[in-house]
């Protein structure tokens, strides 16, 4: 039976190890709350509670909130300093995923409504 | 490593930035976070031309036509609840308890497996429908988008597999201790991407 | 079984191929002969093919790179005697269809095959020396990463010979691109060798970005690091940004192609605007993970040759981050024509030309940085020089087309095609060749020949402006890009200036492989004992010619920029920089032919998809999986390198550098 190796690569300090693991009680926590995010969008997307043109909005936010519970509660993202790397790596992935989607939905929609055929 | 070296990995009052290479686990970490959210901007080009192309049916079904919510909403549970045995499953492996580790990742598995099985069955009902993905731009963007998040459940899947018979026959040796870290991200990060999905491609369709 | 592979894929009636095709086949078996008769194949797959030293994958990007640039060149002669002859009447010796793979194959070539290899392969060599560590934070990875690069090298150049190439341009347009009207084999060769070597790249990006995010020696924060490493970060941070939509826009194309989607067909709905419009969100960012890394060469370049530190290093930092975001926020400069709104079109006009505010930042520090220095006239200084002038007046004509209704006129002209390789050339690859100058006594352990050196420099300047000039005149006179033949003589005798300049930039090539055959037989002349050719400022100058596997025998511990600039100037800054040289043993990552084999199964998936061949590609999967898992269970990943050897190779080199 193999010895466990020590697996230390170029910055390996015996004993210095940056865990950031949440507990039981934090995944049950953002199960709590993703759950009650899940269930309102599902009740906001069919109910007639809500003024129609905010629901798509309220959609956003809600799912918005729910990204941010998985990613604080399952992901254990946080401001700590050892987490600054991942936390700025995640702000530069939103704002290319926000550019993507929204720049190429704007450019489209400004294209097709330029290139329609002329109405008559 | 020299002293110095020691010295200054190991002190608090010098920045993160100054103490010279991190450890294996915080750079395996780091590594697969980056790939992680490449892989969510391929699902961003993918949602872009989703919403792009959503009212492009061609005269066929559209989305108000097809989607069944409670379906998705059995479908989101199942992902949902995988995420939190995968999270209890990922702390055994940190206290290296075996038995625990085997009894989460088989409910992860088990799970997951049922959200694929409930995306598959409704893949399979649409194109009996006549709405398969050569019908029109908008299937081919929903077939695609939701296709390839159910695609990575898959490979997750897989990895799974691996990952238990690295388990079994390795130990809970650091590098398989990292390989789980990474793969608990990888199965959260597909949650994340699930809750864009379901939003803007299901419950978005009104 | 074969899937639409025939004999009839081979073009035996076309003498041109045939020829082409014996010459390279020729080659290569007379080098596979050569290296066997000489039984060199153990040392081969020992030190080259498995190594996961970032410092030998560098290299074998560089010769990669080095090879593909032939290859690429010799599409561009083609073109350039075509047009030179094919005037009002005349159709030249090369028929359309054959035209317009050439010049696909050529764009194709020469940014991803060329460009981005020089590019990643200097960043590979230099960056963890530059940080004072040992290698890069994935070196498995990074095998990997090059040998998918290969693997798509080696579909491309098969195209020549098996089947045929693209016929669509480099970028693959819908509906030009899509199964009705390209339905042979070419565009799946495009979009299978790009996909698997754009992973590899995705892959080295993110690599990269770990590394010198996570792995710096102790010391060096942020604003201590290299500016080369700064314009480094900000080109991997857009790698890893932008390859994903590359990725998944000719995943979306394979999809309309193999499946019958329709993303951008033009029937049942789909849009090929939006393929342009993807494909251009990768496009623009993908220029800057060309150039950012040019910018960095040059810093280090002008620091080093006036003797002082660089000019202004907390605005270079600003400048480059800025120029990485603001690169996101310019791809519709692109397709002005394609009918967005004048607001639309304003926006990124303005932002075009806005992000030529950080670019002319830099070209001044580096003027301020020159200005007062001691400036030695090597090599590399040569090549920084031309590059000023020459980027500055691509740039320009960039910001004149950043005017849409400018646009108007020159889009797709000869103008814009003049225009990016003013900037390609003038940028990419002077700064290529600065950094291949500056580095390879590092990496060998002999300098280049400066004379020879000097001659490549002048006939690469001169070809240049002779061959694209012309193209600016050419362009405002109405001449469209891709043209097989025209009619107004008048615009002739441009041509043939311009193919002038192209057979110079040719000589320039080839006395780039005399300088090299040169400096290889004369290297005992000019050997670089100290590890330090140039009176270098940053940490790569303090480790031998070339450094051993584990770059340092004790990390360097950093207490400012340029580092090793002040360590020579102060022996006591010297010692805290070495620290107390307590040697232990080390354990560096050990060979591996995964990457190899990963590369050999992709090419198999690759070619068995083109030409739908579907129990082969099943095959390559399966070869990768395994592939991926023997790495799985390696248990024996390190190399044990004792005290005592570290201890005596250091000892060795200090006795060179530091006669005590």
């Amino acid at each position: 039976m193999e010895p466990q190796l020590q697996q230390s690569a170029q910055g390996d300090t015996p004993g210095v190890s940056a865990q950031t693991h949440g507990t039981h009680r934090t995944y049950l926590i953002g199960l709590g709350y993703a759950l009650v995010l899940t269930l309102t969008s599902f009740w906001a997307a069919s109910t007639d509670l809500v003024f129609p043109p905010g629901v798509p909005v309220l959609l956003g936010v809600l799912a918005i909130a729910q990204m941010g519970v998985h990613l604080v509660f399952f992901l254990n993202i946080s401001s700590a300093p050892d987490q600054t790397n991942n936390f700025l790596a995640l702000a530069f992935g939103i704002f290319a995923v926000a550019l993507i989607v929204f720049g190429s939905m704007i450019i489209m929609a400004n294209l097709n409504h330029n290139m329609m055929m002329p109405v008559e | 490593m020299s002293a110095a070296e020691h010295t200054l990995a190991g002190s608090a009052e010098i920045p993160v930035s100054l103490r010279g290479p991190a450890s294996t686990r915080v750079v395996a970490g780091f590594g697969f976070w980056l790939f992680l959210l490449s892989d969510i901007l391929i699902f961003a080009a993918l949602f872009a031309a989703y919403s792009v192309l959503s009212g492009e049916t061609a005269g066929g079904p559209s989305a108000t036509d097809l989607f069944d919510r409670k379906h998705v909403f059995i479908e989101t549970l199942c992902l949902l609840a995988s995420s939190v045995t995968c999270g209890f499953g990922t702390l055994a492996v940190q206290r290296a308890q075996a038995a625990m580790v085997y009894f989460w990742m088989t409910l992860t598995f088990l799970l997951g497996a049922t959200f694929l099985a409930l995306e598959i069955g409704e893949f399979r009902d649409l194109v009996a429908r006549g709405a398969g993905p050569s019908h029109s731009a908008f299937l081919s963007a929903f077939f695609t988008l939701v296709g390839t998040h159910g695609l990575h459940v898959t490979l997750g899947l897989c990895w799974m597999i691996v990952m238990l018979i690295q388990v079994a026959t390795l130990g809970f040796r650091p590098m398989v201790v990292r390989r789980f870290f990474c793969f608990g991200l990888f199965w959260h990060a597909l949650d994340i991407v699930w809750v864009g999905v379901f939003t803007i491609v299901y419950l978005g369709a009104r | 079984m074969f899937g639409r592979l025939t004999w009839a894929a081979i073009p035996f009636d076309q003498p041109i191929i045939m020829i082409t095709a014996g010459t390279i086949g020729t080659i290569l078996a007379a080098i596979l002969l050569i290296v066997t008769l000489k039984g060199r194949w153990p040392y081969l797959w020992r030190e080259w093919i498995t190594t996961v030293d970032h410092k030998r994958i560098g290299v074998m990007y560089m010769i990669l790179a080095l090879v593909m640039l032939v290859r690429g060149f010799a599409d561009a002669l083609m073109m350039r005697t075509q047009q030179a002859l094919a005037a009002n009447g005349a159709l030249g010796y090369l028929p359309p269809e054959h035209y317009n793979q050439i010049f696909s194959a050529h764009g194709t070539i020469m940014i991803f095959f060329v460009a981005m290899p020089f590019v990643i392969g200097l960043m590979n060599f230099a960056v963890p020396l530059q940080l004072g560590v040992r290698d890069v934070a994935f070196p498995v990875l990074n095998s990997v990463s090059f040998w998918l690069s290969a693997s798509g090298v080696l579909l491309v150049n098969l195209s020549l010979v098996v089947g045929e190439f693209a016929r669509t341009g480099w970028l693959a347009y819908p509906p030009l691109s899509e199964l009705a009207y390209s339905p042979g084999v070419g565009v799946d060769y495009y979009l299978w060798s790009l996909q698997i070597a754009g992973m590899g790249t995705l892959l080295s990006g993110i690599n990269l970005t770990t590394t010198i995010l996570k792995l710096r020696a102790p010391g060096m924060g942020y604003s201590r690091m290299p500016v080369f490493c700064w314009t480094a970060l900000a080109s991997n941070m857009l790698i890893v940004a932008a390859f994903p939509v590359l990725t998944a826009t000719f995943a979306m194309l394979l999809l309309d192609r193999y499946c019958d989607f329709h993303f951008f067909t033009n029937e049942l709905g789909g849009n090929p605007m939006m393929y342009v419009n993807l494909i251009w969100i990768w496009g623009h960012p993908e220029v800057y993970i060309l150039i950012l890394p040019a910018f960095g060469v040059f810093s280090e370049v002008v620091a080093t040759f006036s003797g002082k530190p660089l000019f202004g290093y907390r605005s270079m930092v600003m400048a480059t981050m800025a120029i990485c975001v603001l690169s996101f926020f310019v791809w519709l400069h692109h397709f002005f024509t394609m009918g967005a709104g004048a607001d639309v079109n304003g926006f990124f006009g303005i932002a075009t030309m806005v992000i030529a505010v950080p670019t002319g930042v830099k070209v001044f520090n580096w003027l301020f940085t020159l200005y007062g220095g001691k400036i030695r006239f090597t090599v590399p200084v040569y090549w920084t020089l031309g590059f000023m002038v020459t980027f500055v007046i691509g740039g320009m004509t960039g910001v004149m087309m950043a005017i849409p209704p400018a646009d108007f006129v020159l889009h797709n002209s000869l103008f814009l095609i003049a225009h990016f390789h003013n900037v390609a050339i003038g940028g990419v690859v002077f700064g290529v060749m600065a950094g291949y100058n500056y580095w390879f006594p590092k990496a060998f352990g002999f300098k280049l020949n400066e004379t020879l050196g000097k001659a490549v420099f002048w006939c690469w300047c001169i070809g240049f402006y002779l061959a694209f000039m012309p193209l600016y005149a050419l362009g405002l006179m109405g001449a469209t890009r891709r043209m097989q033949h025209y009619t107004d003589p008048q615009w002739q005798p441009l041509n043939q200036v311009a193919l002038a300049g192209a057979l110079l930039i040719f000589c320039g090539i080839a006395l780039t492989v005399v300088q090299l055959v040169v400096s290889i037989r004369t290297r005992d002349k000019h050997r670089d004992l100290t590890g330090d050719p140039w009176n270098g400022r940053t940490l790569e100058w303090s480790t031998p010619s070339p450094p051993p596997a584990w770059n340092f025998a004790i990390l360097p511990q950093v207490a400012r920029t340029d580092a090793y600039w002040a360590a020579k100037r102060d022996p006591e800054d010297m010692k805290r920089l070495l620290g107390e040289r307590n040697y232990v043993p080390l354990h560096i990552p050990r060979n591996t032919p995964v990457g190899f084999f990963m590369a050999f199964f992709s090419f198999m998936l690759g070619f068995a998809l083109i030409w739908r061949i579907w129990w082969l590609a099943v095959v390559g999967l399966m070869g990768l999986a395994v592939a991926g898992l023997m790495q799985a269970w390696r248990t024996d990943g390190e190399v044990h390198v004792s005290a005592q050897e570290v201890e005596s190779a250091d000892r060795a080199y200090s006795a060179q550098v530091r006669p005590a």
